[in-house]
């Protein structure tokens, strides 16, 4: 069995971060990085399956240099191979524009699975795994919490639903999952697995070498701007309403109307 | 506050390869999950428990320095002091346990013992399934070990040991032990070394040490009542043990120093972070002078001391001559751990004080890095024999 699991560079989760002078972007330099959370845990999820079938995990990581340090990460985990979307065609997109240079990677390996973590810690749009499976024309599922082993190519999850549902779903293969933090306790990379990683094979690649046209992916192929990035200001104004509630609720409508005229 | 972040203290200082920076990942990983959570705790009760040594033992972190050949990762000095350091930033008290294993016990059997030697201990000690001791020093020979008077006499196929052990880290625990005994006359020339299994007959676990600080290791007093250690468990040559014990002291003095770094650095980071929240006079304190100045300095010290650590440890990887360095690193290093612990609870003033902030349990972990592995006298002994008598 084949499974593709998608990963993310991201600032670590304590990084003090600043903004950039162009007012869109973090200031990534000396900020310590990590593979994002819930991609940790896909890349969890998909070594137990493919221990436990047989076969092999490929990382599949868009980013710049700098991400080869998640990649290694990735690989001194367990992961089988790499390959590297890093093509300064593929910066500045929205999720839309890395599903669909995800996609087409995805397409050439053909893989049985592909999961990805459920949200990026930084954009946090929590898209590319769901755009990514549209783009694949394959079944998917989100939030997934358990994954059975899978049987005559089909696959059943557990998913998590509000208010501490859950829901067990079957899915025929392909199929994308995009994996709820916590599913399993990701492993740590062993000294064994981390000297071995050296020996992997970690494939760069541009658009045209997953076969995508330069103008669907990247900032070329975005169909969300980032406008502006900013620190939220604090203020020092606070007021505290005075009286009963129903006197305090009638003096908040007031102020919400007059005021601040929101209402 | 906890001490988390992948970016080693090294960073900047060292340039780390790819395989360091995710070593000192996983290590920092591994102590910030694994050992944050339960550190206080295990202080405050003084329970030493097997399973996070083990837990280091299955990632790797028990053989760094053996080759690959022998069941360990084959790696250099350098890269063994980032793990240790990082370890030792959360949880001194196993540091030590990790430092003695691989510096003294696996060092010097790698280094005199025979094939049988090295395939029966060695290989279960790289991959952490055989967790090992040092026993040299005794009650009244500690920084003068050719006075040991443990003694072992030659009955057939045996050496019959007699005599007892103090201050044995992982005494408790081990099941391989490292032990130094006379064998011929008096003085250094009289010793030899000995690996033993203390599941044997005559060997007793001792008095169990009530510590100051690093209370969650296991430091005991080991006696030996006629014990038959086999021939083959002879460690190279006869008479040759005090020899190979002061060899392997060099990587223990650098494991110590690496553990020093790891409480100074962890100090500094803490009382950075204390400076940066806590207000007094309407200002953060971090905002007054003599606040700054006191972690200015300390900062400075710790960093220094890191230099001359992993430039002395990458001397010895060179192979050079590096026992004048080793000391002064040691030194250095231990005397900046314990002036961290003191300057982190100053800085944090009457709560630094009390048990409920990590800062009191640092400095008394602290204070025994200035005594064991050689006391801050002894290197300025050995740095001094260097420096004029050479």
């Amino acid at each position: 069995m084949k499974i593709v699991v998608c990963i993310k560079q991201v600032p670590e989760r304590d990084a003090r971060l600043r903004i950039a002078s162009d007012g869109k972007s973090v200031d990534t330099a000396g900020v310590a990085t990590e593979i994002n959370e819930s991609d940790q845990y896909a890349l969890e999820a998909g070594l137990r399956v493919a221990e436990k079938v047989g076969g092999e995990v490929v990382a599949l990581l868009l980013g710049p240099d700098a991400a080869e340090e998640a990649i290694r990460r990735a690989l001194a985990m367990g992961a089988a191979r790499a390959i590297h979307l890093n093509d300064a065609g593929f910066q500045g997109g929205d999720a839309s524009s890395a599903a669909k240079a995800l996609a087409a990677a995805v397409r050439q390996e053909s893989p049985d699975l592909v999961l990805t973590g459920l949200q990026s810690d930084d954009a946090g749009w929590s898209q590319t795994g769901v755009i990514l499976a549209q783009l694949l024309g394959w079944p998917s599922a989100t939030l997934i919490m358990e994954i059975e082993q899978p049987e005559d190519g089909r696959i059943k999850v557990k998913r998590e639903l509000e208010a501490g549902w859950f829901q067990w779903i079957t899915l025929p293969l392909p199929a994308v999952l995009t994996i709820q933090s916590g599913i399993y306790p990701v492993r740590y990379a062993t000294l064994k697995g981390i000297m071995g990683a050296k020996k992997k094979e970690m494939k760069k690649m541009g658009p045209a070498d997953v076969g995508v046209d330069g103008g669907q992916v990247g900032a070329a192929g975005r169909k969300v701007e980032l406008k502006r990035l900013y620190v939220p200001e604090k203020t020092a104004e606070a007021e505290i309403l005075e009286g009963d509630a129903a006197t305090a609720a009638a003096s908040l409508v007031d102020r919400l109307q007059k005021e601040a005229k929101v209402l | 506050m906890t001490l988390t972040g992948s970016k080693p203290a090294t960073e900047g200082l060292l340039p780390l390869s790819d395989v360091q920076r995710e070593i000192v990942r996983t290590a920092r990983e591994f102590a910030a999950n694994e050992l944050a959570p339960h550190v206080a705790e295990r202080d405050r009760k003084g329970e030493f428990s097997r399973e996070p040594i083990d837990a280091l033992g299955r990632l790797g972190f028990l053989g760094m320095l053996i080759p690959e050949e022998w069941g360990g990762n084959g790696l250099d000095t350098v890269t063994y002091l980032l793990a240790l350091e990082e370890i030792a930033r959360v949880d001194p008290a196993l540091a030590v346990s990790m430092s003695v294993h691989n510096s003294l016990p696996t060092q010097l059997i790698l280094a005199h013992g025979s094939k049988d030697l090295k395939e029966r201990y060695l290989r279960p000690m790289a991959e952490g399934r055989m967790l090992g001791a040092f026993a040299l020093s005794e009650a009244h020979a500690g920084s003068d070990p050719a006075a040991l008077s443990c003694s072992a006499v030659r009955r057939g196929d045996a050496w019959v040991l007699n005599g007892a052990k103090a201050w044995v880290t992982n005494g408790g625990t081990a099941d391989v032990v490292l032990a130094m005994a006379r064998t011929g006359g008096s003085g250094s020339r009289g010793v030899s070394a000995f690996v033993v299994e203390p599941a044997w007959e005559g060997y007793a676990v001792g008095k169990e040490e009530k510590k100051m600080g690093l209370r969650s290791s296991n430091t005991t007093e080991i006696v030996f009542r006629d014990l038959e250690v086999p021939v083959a468990n002879l460690l190279g040559e006869e008479g040759k043990g005090l020899a190979y014990a002061l060899g392997a002291l060099e990587h223990g003095r650098l494991g110590i120093a690496a553990q020093a770094l790891g409480i100074a650095s962890a100090c500094l980071d803490l009382a950075v972070s204390w400076a940066r929240d806590r207000q007094a006079f309407g200002q953060p304190i971090a905002d007054f002078q003599g606040i700054r100045f006191l972690l200015v300095d300390l900062a400075a010290q710790i960093e220094a001391a890191r230099a001359l650590t992993y430039a002395a440890a990458a001397k010895k990887d060179r192979g050079e001559h590096a026992r004048k360095e080793v000391a002064m690193a040691k030194l250095l290093a231990s005397r900046a751990a314990m002036d961290a612990g003191v300057k982190a609870i100053q800085v944090y003033g009457g709560y630094g004080y009390m048990k409920d902030y990590p800062v009191e349990r640092y400095f008394r972990d602290a204070k025994v890095t200035e005594i064991y592995e050689g006391t801050s006298e002894i290197q300025r002994l050995v740095i001094a024999s260097e420096l004029l008598d050479g």
